[in-house]
């Protein structure tokens, strides 16, 4: 006769629920916190609309790794992997064979695919026309990139490796993909942590770099109005993403992942004859990549590697970069205010650290609350897409210096 | 674990070095292609001002050719090629009435000097 009650007993000790409560001590404490993170995560995603976009995946993606006995991610397959001294070094096969699915969808962050096709979406979005009407924008693009490097140096004091405070400097560059894809390379066990700050910051921009731009701006500056730029031609737009792509890369070799696919999604937006690419690249593509993406590095915050000391000072060091690079750009804003004669606006340097379009509509509700007529939206656009390719040039930089 | 870079274990001093010249890499990389964009910029504008100077020399060229006939001149004025006769428009600035003809344009998929706006007026 079958003995229900054994039936019963096998299906507790098989239960997550056993798994907690039996081994509490020995890290089921640690599961029951990472979900309870895992719902406040949620909640800043849902309720308080934080990034929705990525942090309902991330969330959720964190929500089902720790969950015991899912099997759904194994960190003990990815610390081999990154181990040269095991047998499964750099093996992506034995990944696909012991792997669960977050594993798989893992292997995308990895190889750095997902970062990659979600800046061709992001490419395939951006009117660089801003950019091209007043290429001096550039140099604000590359003064709000301060936050990065004095981040990196913050971290080496703070007791990190090299590789780790490059991964927590380019949270400075208000860029999520460039800071996946650079911590996915040199320090995929923060992964989580640095992927959280990063976005909430993001979403945190409107409240973060108001206080900053009123700080070092006066008041008179942030009502100079800025005249219209020159209409740039077709054939400029055309010819600007090639352009890009062959400077850029020959310069850092490194960035030409990012930056071929920023550039390429670009061109294909502004050929006017690739219209069904540019269309699949901006909604289909994009969606897809960014479920794969969000809920795989979710899947890397296992109560192991992020319930630790570390991830606090990644929260203290990512806002550090977040409102260095601002006062970076602020400073860049300010001194071209100055040798123009007062014919820009600084409140659009602000914009250059990146956090497309977020960082230039701030600029733009700032410079209306001095000025109501004024309108620095276009304006702030060309520092705020040059903030772009500046973050994927940095993150080259490091990649180069630490990879 | 071991470390991934040489560099892992670098010491504060070589950290400000790289920091420092990190940025200068930054500004480098970006000021470079600044300047390929102005010149390309410049390349552009001056081809636009040549075509410009040319539009102006034929349309001076034109005016001084003498009118033959001078009944012409009580005649009503020729419209010009792809001109579809006047617009008539109801309470509508006549930047809006641009504006939305150039969105109808687009939206249809035909050039504006194809279509026929007869009036537009503002439904209140």
């Amino acid at each position: 006769m079958i003995n229900v009650g054994e039936i019963l007993l096998n299906l507790w000790q098989g239960s997550g629920f056993n798994a907690i409560f039996s081994g509490f001590t020995t890290g089921g404490w640690q599961n029951l916190v990472m979900l309870i993170i895992a719902c406040v995560l949620l909640y800043l995603g849902i309720v308080k609309k934080f990034e929705p976009l990525l942090l309902v995946g991330i969330a959720f993606g964190c929500l089902l790794s720790n969950l015991p006995l899912g099997g759904l991610y194994h960190q003990e397959l990815w610390t081999n992997f990154m181990d040269e001294t095991s047998e499964f070094y750099h093996s992506y096969g034995e990944i696909m064979r012991h792997g669960g699915l977050l594993d798989i969808f893992y292997i995308g962050v990895k190889t750095s695919l997902y970062p990659c096709l979600i800046f061709m979406g992001v490419g395939a979005m951006t009117d660089f026309g801003p950019l091209l009407s007043n290429p001096k924008s550039l140099l604000l693009g590359a003064a709000a990139q301060m936050g990065v490097f004095v981040a990196f140096f913050g971290g080496i004091c703070l007791g990190f490796t090299g590789s780790e405070a490059a991964s927590i400097g380019i949270i400075g560059g208000a860029d999520g993909p460039t800071a996946i894809f650079l911590t996915s390379k040199l320090a995929p066990h923060l992964l989580g942590a640095i992927a959280v700050a990063a976005y909430s910051y993001m979403a945190l921009i409107p409240l973060i770099q108001p206080p900053i731009m009123n700080l070092l701006t006066n008041a008179e500056d942030r009502k100079i109005k800025m005249v219209q730029t020159r209409v740039v031609s077709k054939t400029e737009k055309i010819i600007f993403p090639i352009m890009v792509v062959i400077f850029v890369a020959l310069l850092l070799p490194d960035t030409a992942p990012l930056i071929g696919c920023l550039m390429l999604g670009n061109l294909f937006k502004e050929t006017g004859v690739t219209d069904r690419l540019s269309d699949t690249v901006q909604n289909a593509l994009m969606n897809i990549v960014t479920i794969l993406l969000s809920t795989a590095v979710g899947a890397t915050m296992v109560g192991s590697t992020f319930l630790t000391a570390n991830t606090l000072k990644i929260v203290v060091l990512g806002v550090v970069a977040f409102g260095i690079s601002t006062a970076g750009g602020l400073l860049g804003g300010n001194v071209m205010c100055k040798l123009t004669g007062k014919k820009v606006n600084p409140l659009i340097g602000s914009a250059g650290v990146s956090a497309v379009p977020m960082a230039a509509r701030v600029s733009n509700v700032q410079g209306q609350k001095a000025n109501p007529s004024n309108f620095l939206l276009m304006h702030a656009m060309g520092p705020n897409v040059a903030g772009v390719i500046g973050s994927a040039i940095a993150a080259g930089f490091l990649l180069s210096v630490f990879g | 674990m071991m470390l991934a870079s040489p560099l892992d274990g670098i010491g504060v001093l070589d950290a400000a070095i790289v920091a420092v010249l990190g940025y200068a890499v930054v500004f480098f990389g970006l000021i470079l292609l600044m300047i390929v964009i102005m010149v390309m910029g410049n390349i552009f504008i001056a081809k636009d001002k040549k075509r410009e100077a040319l539009n102006a020399a034929a349309k001076a060229t034109i005016a001084s050719v003498p009118v033959a006939t001078p009944a012409a001149s009580t005649a009503p004025a020729a419209t010009a090629p792809g001109s579809a006769g006047k617009l008539k428009l109801y309470d509508v600035e006549p930047k809006t009435a641009a504006m939305l003809m150039a969105i109808v344009a687009d939206k249809m998929g035909k050039p504006l000097n194809e279509l026929r706006f007869i009036s537009i007026k503002e439904v209140k």
